[in-house]
């Protein structure tokens, strides 16, 4: 591969010379560099410094973050609408918890179980995308969330009694049990870079362009020889796969599967993460989830210091949640305004005004 | 351009306040901290906007009169909308602020937090939701329902109907009625236990979510089932459409007794006020109405600052349950205080403190709970309430029955564990 020696250069235009440079995952030196920094950043800087309570909202960012990821290739990159992404969560949950508490099985057999039994009903869920798209695919995967949140709600053999709950025990490292905030922190970010490495790189093979191609026509797909069948299946699969993760990261987050953390209104929440991040893209899935996960506590954090010195203290705890939902709802509308394509194509706005700052043409 | 780069920096101003207000909430000295999670904006804000006031008065209420042993109180809520990743935060976010002893709200929450709460020792109450089998202070020594679980609540219900039938259920029937979520199937296995025992013949009628839809479930029990008694558990808007619907085929009100979380006047009002509900039995697991001692000093307390009292007081059901659980919390960290009266107290501290609260009735609102390490119900009291003549008429005493059956259960499923 040929890589230009300079740290920061940057480009301008279109220079490459060999298909390899044009699919490189770093295009720039200077991409490498952000990544490492990042990755410092992110491995040591904030988990040695911060208190743990800002780790755990991390760790609720990396669970969702997971998730979104899963959503977007299935409806930023294959184009098919899912309501059901919180019920293949619970399908993960569910079977690990089943797993861990039936056979004893470790958490990496049961992280990997839950995913592909995620992935198995996800296929099957998706059987409708072969006939109908849109809003009546969504219709479809609606009905697919409504029978899996009833068939766990009402088979105990799944849920493990009417309580519909199953307390799994903490993971294990060897010796070291992964119980505190710190803890799970490093072990979601494992998964969350194993995700974002595995999205990035499956939207460069044979599989990830086919899916782009059934997105963006469908028809023209099949005539170049596409097999929709295969792939519109694959995407349902691979969606899924990534939220039965999700669903067993969480199970073992909380240390326990309920079937009420899986309802319709996170399917809603998932679906709002990458529209708000930016359809078919990395890293709009990362900052829809970040979004969407710290939008509410900023608020919280900014009214609790502001909202004393306009209201009495009675007053602002009532006023604080209400204006916090006003806030949240009007903010997505505002992004939604400046960028309809999401946060990704604003980041990525900025960036190439800044590239050639301060000479602009 | 000019707009991104004033997006950046409100982005940055926002990251900046986060930092900033951070301090603000620090833990004090001289002050304990008592974590209360909300839900004032969710599906059951019905609930949270009363219930959460009462909590703070009775708070203020308590350092009015000079706080707890000499230190004040502080409780910090947070409203998580009933969704489980903000009651995560909060609970994180009330540990680093230092609360001692945690007001969980919501069935799913509590469920989500049990392993947090059990590692880092601070006790989290589940008055009325959360999990039956939690009553095992053994098994789950940091979670406190302090209030009748449905277990307790389904046995009561039956102790008494066989009561308003006269002293005996034999060849009776009786219909159960229920929202179809793992709370509403909860307390059948104590109920068909109790069937066996006692001989009536139990009919179960599910009402699917959202709640709203029952016509074809109340009609069957009124004209097909015919039963003698109905039980009634149903959450949020389906106890009014319960009541409505009984209306409707005829079925007589004064046969039907409803769970905690049916017995509310939002509850009746929702089904066309309390004409329309006249004869219909609510459990309760707090006092109702306006006349406790307690109560009368929150509306001192507002008087002498020169203000009207809130007007979540007139709901009173909602706004005694938040009294009674403040009440609770408060009582634990006494104990608690007692036991080391420098301050320095831990959830550990509260935690034994909550397993000495015994007879602690607060002039009648609060059933006389015995709470122990071993039994962190208190006992599972309910009183019975009626609809009559536009208001909540008392019908029973605190009371409990099937106590051994209940147990029997609490033991099984430590067993299945």
């Amino acid at each position: 591969m040929r890589v230009e020696q300079g740290v920061i250069h940057r480009e301008c235009g279109v220079l490459k010379t060999t298909y390899e440079a044009d699919m490189g995952l770093y295009p720039l030196p200077i991409a490498r560099w952000t990544v490492a920094a990042v990755a410092v950043l992110f491995f040591a800087v904030i988990p040695l410094t911060l208190h743990e309570y800002f780790l755990s909202v991390a760790n609720l960012v990396w669970i969702a973050v997971i998730g979104a990821l899963g959503l977007n290739i299935l409806v930023g990159y294959t184009g098919q609408v899912s309501i059901g992404h919180g019920a293949f969560m619970s399908v993960g949950a569910y079977t690990a918890a089943n797993l861990a508490n039936r056979l004893g099985s470790p958490w990496p057999v049961n992280l990997v179980a839950g995913g592909l039994m995620a992935a198995l009903i996800g296929a099957i869920v998706g059987i409708p995308s072969l006939r109908i798209k849109g809003l009546y695919l969504a219709i479809a995967t609606l009905a697919g969330q409504l029978i899996i949140e009833w068939t766990i709600n009402h088979v105990t053999f799944i849920s493990g009694g009417v309580q519909a709950s199953i307390e799994v025990a903490r993971p294990r490292l060897g010796p070291m049990v992964l119980d505190s905030q710190r803890d799970m922190y490093y072990f979601l970010l494992v998964f969350v870079v194993l995700a974002i490495i595995g999205t990035m790189n499956l939207m460069r093979t044979r599989v990830g362009r086919a899916f782009i191609a059934i997105r963006d026509h469908d028809i023209a797909a099949e005539i170049i020889g596409i097999n929709i069948f295969r792939y519109k299946l694959l995407a349902f699969a691979i969606s899924s796969f990534y939220a039965g993760m999700t669903g067993v990261l969480y199970t073992y987050f909380l240390g326990i599967a309920n079937y009420e953390q899986f309802q319709i209104g996170v399917s809603i929440d998932y679906l709002a993460m990458i529209i708000i991040g930016g359809l078919g893209s990395v890293l709009g899935s990362i900052f829809g989830a970040i979004f969407v996960t710290l939008l509410p506590i900023v608020i919280r954090y900014t009214m609790e210091a502001f909202g004393g010195v306009f209201f009495a203290q009675q007053t602002v705890l009532n006023l604080i949640p209400n204006l916090r939902l006003m806030m949240f709802g009007a903010l997505i509308i505002f992004f939604l305004i400046v960028e309809p394509e999401g946060l990704n194509r604003l980041w990525r706005n900025i960036r190439s005004y800044f590239r050639v700052w301060p000479f602009a043409y | 351009m000019r707009e991104f780069l004033a997006i950046a920096t409100a982005l940055i101003l926002a990251t900046g306040s986060l930092l900033t207000a951070a301090p603000s909430h620090a833990q004090s000295r001289g002050e304990i901290v008592i974590g209360v999670q909300c839900d004032r904006t969710g599906p059951t804000q019905i609930v949270g906007t009363v219930l959460c006031p009462a909590f703070h008065d009775y708070v203020a209420l308590v350092n009015s009169k000079g706080g707890v042993e000499g230190f004040k109180l502080k409780a910090l809520e947070i409203d998580h909308e009933y969704k489980v990743p903000p009651a995560v935060e909060s609970y994180e976010r009330h540990k680093k602020d230092g609360a001692v002893t945690m007001a969980i709200y919501g069935t799913p929450q509590i469920y989500a937090l049990a392993a947090k709460l059990t590692e880092d020792r601070i006790p989290g109450t589940s008055p009325g939701f959360g999990s039956a089998a939690a009553a095992d202070g053994v098994r789950y020594p940091y979670i406190f329902p302090i209030a009748a679980t449905y277990w307790s609540q389904g046995a009561a219900a039956v102790d008494f109907v066989k009561k308003q039938l006269g002293g005996s259920l034999k060849g009776k029937k009786i219909a159960y009625i229920f929202y179809d979520n793992p709370a509403g199937r909860e307390p059948i296995e104590v109920i068909e236990d109790l069937a066996t025992k006692e001989g009536f013949q139990l009919k179960t009628f599910a009402v699917p979510p959202p709640g709203v839809e029952m016509g074809a479930q109340v009609l069957d029990i009124a004209q097909r089932f015919r039963a003698d008694f109905v039980i009634g558990h149903l959450f949020g808007g389906a106890p009014s459409v319960s009541i409505k619907e009984f209306k409707r085929v005829g079925y007589p009100l004064r046969k039907v007794v409803s769970f905690v979380w049916g017995a509310a006047e939002a509850n009746i009002d929702g089904a066309g006020g309390f004409a329309v509900a006249e004869g219909y039995f609510a459990m309760q697991f707090a006092g109702v109405g306006t006349d406790y001692p307690v109560l009368n000093e929150i509306r001192e307390m507002y008087k002498k600052q020169g203000k009207e009292p809130p007007k979540e007081m007139a709901s009173t059901v909602f706004y005694n349950r938040g009294v009674l659980i403040a009440a609770l919390h408060v009582e634990a960290i006494r104990n608690a205080l007692k036991a080391k009266p420098d301050g320095k107290i831990t959830g550990v501290d509260t935690k034994a403190g909550f397993e000495k609260i015994s007879n602690f009735t607060l002039g009648g609102l609060v059933p006389p709970l015995k709470i122990s390490p071993t039994d962190h119900e208190g006992g599972g009291l309910v009183q019975i309430w009626q609809v009559k003549d536009g208001k909540f008429v008392k019908v029973t005493d605190w009371f409990a029955a099937y106590q051994d059956v209940v147990a029997k259960h609490i033991k099984e499923s430590g067993a299945k564990k």
